[in-house]
């Protein structure tokens, strides 16, 4: 099994008919994905793909039993989109668009408060369940099921410890990218709390990258949550030269976090392994798992 | 993107925030002129860089005549700035603003910037304004008062009234105050913006309160709506690219030079900056940061690399490429191909592929007749391009 999808999630596509809609469609079909549907307003009642097009996630719900949805839809109208799949009471909506205006996600953002729907991304790769489905953009080449969960903040260094934790016997339960854009929905430390209450995951590899402060969260999580299984980390950007910043307001919202230093130091308080070197995270919880 | 402060205040203005009156000069003899327009009785000469710290860093002048003003904007006009917050490269002055000296009683702080974590707007204040204020705050010796904000429609909610108290301390005060952010929270959602910063908002000798500096960042990925502030795009050239930067994403490729000697190309930011490290971590330097984009062709992707082989720097090419669902290892080899092709240089070539279409990409290397060290584990890789540089250097 897995986190968030299951072999009996059905899932719409909003933004359906679209160039790398149907491309990526075509792929999660192959994959063996349970996608019934589409949705694109104004051509309701059409087909792609061999399946139904409706004008409305509620009408793609109500015929199809659908409750999760891939989003592919144009930046301009990506919150409309989104803000309609929390709505229609969907139970996980997958973004995948990138460049949304941030003040566009603070609306989703509100829209999220109290409603029943997990939003993952926006500018995220999705989510892969190996053997089960795919809910993303991602290479599923090197992917196998197993038993490790990746949270991720990089969609690039995902794939890499996709590959390794293969490579190592391992294998993936989920892996899931929580997106690149300042403002989004599924935190990192939400990714890693539903792995640590999955038993079908054995161990937990956080992606992580200079910038925000969601590694230090997942630090926070782990100091009220004592972990059963072993949790590795990986900071990207350790030796990236600083970046030139506008004013003191960026660093008196998150207090000076964002550090390489500072993410690294905070997840090994908490417990995490932290694997230095980028080519050795999959043997790094090899060798933590066999402890 | 980040607005020059003159553009900042007069965007500011439009929204009835006060700011001191000035004009924006890009020679001497403007700066004198604008000053005789002016006719303040004291001037403040301000060097236009986007960033901060300019006080520290000598960027901000003071003068009591024209001829002051001139002399301010001789020594500030054609600079390089270094401050703080610029980066060790500095920054290019090539106008100053000219504009009112007024006489401060005392100095706020108030800014208005996104929460990230909660994906809140917040508004952010404190009594004590100035350039020192992230070490205060950092000491525990000011207190930075926060506002969670709400959209509402078109518009931002929040009890501006109680905060406006909380900071001003004086009843007069307050009532003044709790209007200029009513009029800065309806700025950052008229404008799409994700920080707008007054430090310092002075109080003046007479009690009226007048933006000192201003610092505004507009959402890139709302300029779309945004003609208007579309158009500084083309003005507002970041202060640390260099021109090859700015080329590159028009090749849909993330581009930053460095000083190193290693280049780099690399697609995806996560794996570029893993890449970076394990350079640095080989005992190299990076001569550049490469994040090739999903949506680039082979030929954009050769553009790109003949930027960084135009660099006579760098010494070898370190290239670690994951294929991904979207951007898959032979369009890069591809790339690689052609640039080589152009670039009328030989140099030692240190590829790593893995991912979608990995093999098939060292089939279109070889027909390229790209001459390459092919590896398959990438900490390796890196030891190995840090090494073919040391013996190119030597």
């Amino acid at each position: 099994m897995a986190i968030l999808v299951t072999p009996d999630t059905k899932v719409m596509c909003q933004g359906f008919t679209g160039r790398a809609a149907t491309f990526h469609c075509a792929r999660m079909l192959s994959y063996g994905t349970k996608l019934v549907a589409g949705v694109v307003p104004g051509k309701g009642g059409r087909s792609h793909l061999d399946l139904p097009v409706f004008d409305t996630v509620a009408a793609a719900k109500e015929a199809t039993g659908a409750a999760a949805s891939l989003i592919f839809v144009p930046p301009e109208h990506a919150a409309a989109a989104m803000i309609e799949g929390i709505e229609a009471e969907l139970d996980l909506l997958v973004c995948v668009t990138e460049r949304i205006p941030v003040l566009d996600m603070v609306r989703v953002r509100q829209a999220l408060n109290g409603s029943k729907t997990r939003l993952i991304g926006p500018n995220s790769q999705g989510i892969l369940a190996p053997g089960i489905g795919q809910l993303g953009v991602m290479s599923t080449v090197d992917a196998r099921p197993g038993r490790i969960g990746i949270a991720s903040r990089s969609a690039s260094l995902t794939s890499e410890v996709v590959l390794q934790t293969t490579t190592a016997g391992l294998g993936q339960s989920t892996t899931v990218g929580v997106g690149g854009d300042p403002v989004h929905g599924l935190s990192l430390s939400a990714a890693v709390e539903l792995f640590l209450d999955d038993p079908a995951t054995d161990g937990i590899i956080v992606i992580g990258e200079i910038g925000g402060n969601e590694e230090e969260e997942v630090a926070a999580l782990l100091q009220t949550r004592q972990a059963a299984k072993p949790i590795v980390a990986l900071v990207a950007g350790r030796h990236a030269p600083p970046e030139r910043r506008m004013g003191h307001a960026g660093a008196l919202t998150t207090g000076g976090r964002g550090s390489a230093a500072h993410k690294i130091a905070a997840l090994e308080t908490a417990g995490v392994i932290v694997a230095r070197d980028a080519s050795r995270v999959g043997q790094t919880m090899r060798e933590a798992l066999a402890r | 993107m980040d607005l020059h402060e003159h553009q900042a205040k007069r965007l500011l203005a439009a929204y009835g925030l006060p700011v001191p009156i000035g004009e924006v000069a890009t020679s001497v003899d403007r700066a004198g002129q604008a000053a005789r327009r002016l006719g303040c009785s004291e001037f403040v000469v301000k060097a236009q860089v986007l960033a901060g710290d300019r006080k520290a860093g000598g960027g901000i002048r003071f003068a009591s005549t024209p001829a002051e003003v001139e002399d301010a904007a001789r020594k500030l006009l054609g600079s390089r700035l270094v401050t703080r917050q610029t980066g060790a490269r500095g920054a290019d002055v090539s106008a100053v603003h000219v504009e009112e000296r007024i006489t401060v009683a005392r100095n706020l702080y108030v800014a208005i910037t996104l929460d990230k974590l909660s994906g809140t707007i917040v508004m952010l204040a404190s009594a004590k304004g100035g350039d020192d204020i992230e070490e205060r705050a950092a000491d525990g010796d000011t207190i930075i008062a926060r506002l969670p904000l709400r959209i509402e429609g078109t518009r931002i909610v929040g009890n501006f009234e109680a905060f406006a108290a909380r900071i001003a301390g004086e009843e007069r005060l307050a009532a003044g105050l709790a209007t200029v952010l009513g009029n800065l929270a309806a700025a950052f959602l008229g404008c799409d913006a994700t920080l707008i910063e007054i430090n310092p908002l002075a109080v003046t000798d007479r009690g009226r309160l007048c933006a000192l500096d201003a610092k505004v960042t507009i959402d890139d990925n709302a300029l779309f709506r945004r003609a208007d502030l579309a158009d500084l795009k083309t003005h507002n050239v970041d202060v640390a690219a260099d021109a090859s930067e700015r080329e590159a994403q028009s090749f849909q490729i993330n581009y930053m030079k460095l000083e190193g000697e290693i280049g780099c190309v690399v697609n995806g930011a996560g794996l570029a900056l893993a890449t970076h490290d394990l350079v640095v971590d080989a005992g190299g330097r990076p001569a550049n940061f490469m994040d090739i984009r999903t949506t680039a062709s082979s030929l954009d992707i050769a553009k790109g690399l003949g930027l960084l082989l135009q660099n006579r720097s760098v010494r070898s090419l370190l290239v670690n490429v994951h294929g991904g669902g979207m951007q898959r290892c032979d369009t890069i080899a591809e790339g690689i191909g052609i640039a080589m092709r152009r670039a009328g240089r030989s140099l030692p070539i240190v590829i790593r592929m893995a991912g979608n279409n990995a093999r098939f990409a060292e089939t279109v290397l070889r027909n390229n007749g790209v001459v390459y060290t092919s590896v398959d584990d990438m900490a390796e890789a890196a030891r190995i391009a840090v090494e073919a540089a040391r013996q190119e250097a030597a």
